[in-house]
């Protein structure tokens, strides 16, 4: 993985010292809370329902174990013994003080982190396949791109008072795990006919109240152009991009604009205008940076079915569903689900950390990844120590088998933590896991994502669940409106609205109606969103509410 | 606002640690609702705001703003909305986490 030279810790450090200043003036009012307040958000930094809370990146979602026992030492020191993991492969604190974010900074510098322009109108983490470089469908290790980008984007002149916030994921799979259709950019990595290495390039996709799916503007990138021709894009968006209206302000809202041919051509143009060719990375640069992301000196081990699997069921349930094949014979990748049933989705206590950290150093090389789906993954995992990764993580209350299934739900942190929101989604998720997981019904609907958000912002990505909700308030209650058919992979979709909102005590019977649904009219395994396309909402629609017509709002 | 008056009670974050706090008499502020002014009155509100806009400036809170508050059968002040009552009680998922609002 990335390793910091002297002048990325340079960087940081002299980040968090010029942070520290800037706090010091705050607290003495020297700086006022609005001159304040941009700068404290381009180092992550929001006040929220009950306090501060920190967005700490998490580059790619990539981690070592020296790393994660910093994430538990901040979450012990600083806030109340726990974080959460985002849909950005990044880490939430949410009871910072402003006083202390400084000696927070302090503390991620001194394990090669950062809170930089997590925030803020600028460029996002760059996120990307979280079975990066280990994935069996993969044409090369993704995150050699993300951190080129990352570097790119980092303290950019040009791009750092963009219209709004722009977020870029890459992957390099026939598989898209990186849900590379819902960024402002995404970059495919393949091999053309010629074995030549480039990029799809699409733009344009976002969730929030306006959802799109991102448009291909370039069918193949070489890779040796890939910095210029990403600076066309976002000089393109920064030039025409609309600073009128925040919620008209994302690119994809250009993209709309223009239609995408014409975002195409002024793109092509500014490229093909040639200013931007001395941002190509030379070649020995990204030679020194694939090396850091050359794989572990795997010791070869032949293929192992894991002991233990009859034996034990609840081991063999846990390999089922939560172990992934790995490129390297006698490999694999393990998730670690931070989805118990009944559990707040995507959080984990300074204890877990520490104890994911110790396990990565013994079993996966040091190294940990963070989905965007909330979960964890030890990704280099000899399949001969499957058996005991899955007892450590039990002690822990870390296996629960359930990954991609319907209990690992991506849940936002809602009205219980964020001033943004319309209702609470943690709970919703919680009653849904618990009815799902103890009917059985989990276990036959198999891969079945269920995605919840608290208000349009839809952190949740519930845009593109199978099972959508979105937290709405209807005369002063919670209630949760629910979309069909969504899908953040390569057949990406948007889900389709069935009806009038349910109230909290309708959700859970509606979300297990909808499975029934499923579960009845399913062919050939087929996904739900697969079902939703081919037969309809009709169905669902004529079972939630006994009626074609998805029910009418009461005034 | 009629007479039949909705009370409204001033909240904020304090500057210092982001704490959710509520404007008490003096130009004090608390960490609870017990105690703390409460404007019966669409101009007692406004005076209320006046003194938090100027905790604001002074660097003592950060983005004041009223609150509906309705009293409760012990005559205890509670928030209106379920909003105002995450933040004086903390996450309904982590009660471990909030605060004795009793």
């Amino acid at each position: 993985m990335y390793a910091y030279d002297q002048f990325d810790r340079a960087l940081v450090h002299q980040r968090v010292a010029q942070f520290r200043d800037q706090v010091s003036r705050r607290l003495s009012g020297r700086l006022s809370e609005e001159q304040f307040r941009p700068l404290r958000l381009m180092n992550g930094l929001y006040l929220q329902l009950h306090a501060y809370m920190l967005r700490v990146a998490i580059p790619y979602g990539t981690l070592s174990a020296r790393q994660l026992r910093g994430l538990a030492g901040i979450a012990r020191r600083f806030d109340r013994g726990y974080g959460h993991f985002t849909t950005r492969q990044n880490i939430q604190y949410n009871w910072i003080a402003l006083e202390d974010a400084p000696d927070a900074l302090a503390a991620l510098a001194e394990v090669d982190m950062h809170a930089i322009q997590t925030s803020g109108n600028c460029i996002r983490n760059v996120t990307s396949d979280p079975f990066a470089g280990v994935a069996a469908d993969e044409v090369e290790d993704a995150r050699v791109w993300a951190e080129i980008v990352r570097q790119w984007s980092t303290l950019h002149p040009e791009f750092s008072f963009l219209p709004r916030k722009f977020k870029i994921a890459v992957s390099a799979a026939a598989d898209d795990r990186a849900a590379l259709r819902i960024h402002d950019i995404g970059l495919r990595l393949f091999r053309n006919d010629d074995n030549e290495a480039g990029f799809e390039v699409m733009a344009g996709g976002g969730l929030g109240r306006t959802p799109r799916l991102a448009r291909t503007i370039r069918d193949f990138l070489p890779t040796a152009e890939l910095l210029p021709y990403l600076e066309s894009v976002l000089r393109v968006y920064n030039q025409h991009g609309r600073r009128d209206n925040i919620y008209k302000a994302r690119i994809k809202i250009l993209v709309d604009a223009l239609g995408v041919e014409a975002f195409r051509d002024e793109v092509e143009a500014d490229y093909a205008a040639g200013r931007c060719d001395a941002f190509a990375l030379p070649a020995e640069e990204e030679r020194r940076i694939r090396a850091m992301f050359a794989p572990p000196a795997y010791p070869a081990l032949p293929a192992e079915t894991p002991r233990d699997r009859a034996a034990d069921p609840a081991f063999d349930d846990w390999v089922k569903a939560n172990v992934v094949p790995h490129r390297v014979v006698g490999y694999a990748i393990a998730v670690i689900s931070l989805k118990p049933v009944g559990g707040i989705p995507g959080d984990a206590s300074a204890d877990q950390m520490d104890a994911v950290a110790d396990l990565a150093e013994r079993y996966s090389f040091g190294e940990i990844r963070v989905t965007h789906t909330q979960n964890l993954i030890l990704p280099h995992v000899a399949q001969r120590d499957l058996y005991a990764l899955w007892q450590a993580l039990t002690a822990h209350g870390l296996a629960s088998a359930n990954y991609g299934r319907a209990s690992d739900i991506i849940a936002c942190p809602g009205l219980d933590y964020c001033s943004l929101a319309n209702a609470r989604s943690i709970p919703v998720a919680q009653r849904i896991a618990e009815r799902l997981a103890a009917g059985g019904r989990e276990r036959e609907a198999g891969t079945l994502g269920i995605k919840i958000s608290g208000c349009i912002n839809a952190c949740g990505h519930h845009h593109v669940g199978d099972i959508g909700l979105l937290g709405v308030e209807k005369n002063g209650a919670e209630a949760y409106q629910m979309t069909l058919g969504g899908d953040a992979g390569d057949r990406a979709a948007l889900g389709a609205i069935v009806g009038r909102a349910f109230s909290a005590e309708e959700v859970t019977d509606a979300v297990e109606t909808v499975i029934d649904v499923y579960l009845a009219r399913r062919v050939n395994g087929e996904r739900l969103a697969e079902t939703v396309r081919r037969i309809g909402l009709g169905p669902f629609k004529e079972r939630l509410y006994g009626t074609d017509e998805g029910g009418k709002d009461r005034p | 606002m009629s007479e039949a008056a909705t009370l409204k009670a001033i909240t904020a974050n304090r500057l210092t640690d982001g704490a959710v706090v509520y404007l008490a008499d003096g130009g004090a502020w608390r960490e609870t609702l017990r105690g703390c002014r409460l404007a019966q009155s669409a101009e007692e509100c406004a005076a209320m705001e006046e003194v938090a806009r100027w905790a604001a400036s002074s660097n003592l809170v950060v983005g004041p703003y009223a609150i509906d508050v309705t009293m409760d059968d012990a005559g205890a002040a509670r928030p209106a909305s379920l909003r105002e009552a995450i933040r004086i009680e903390g996450p309904t998922v982590r009660p471990d986490l909030g605060r004795a609002e009793g």
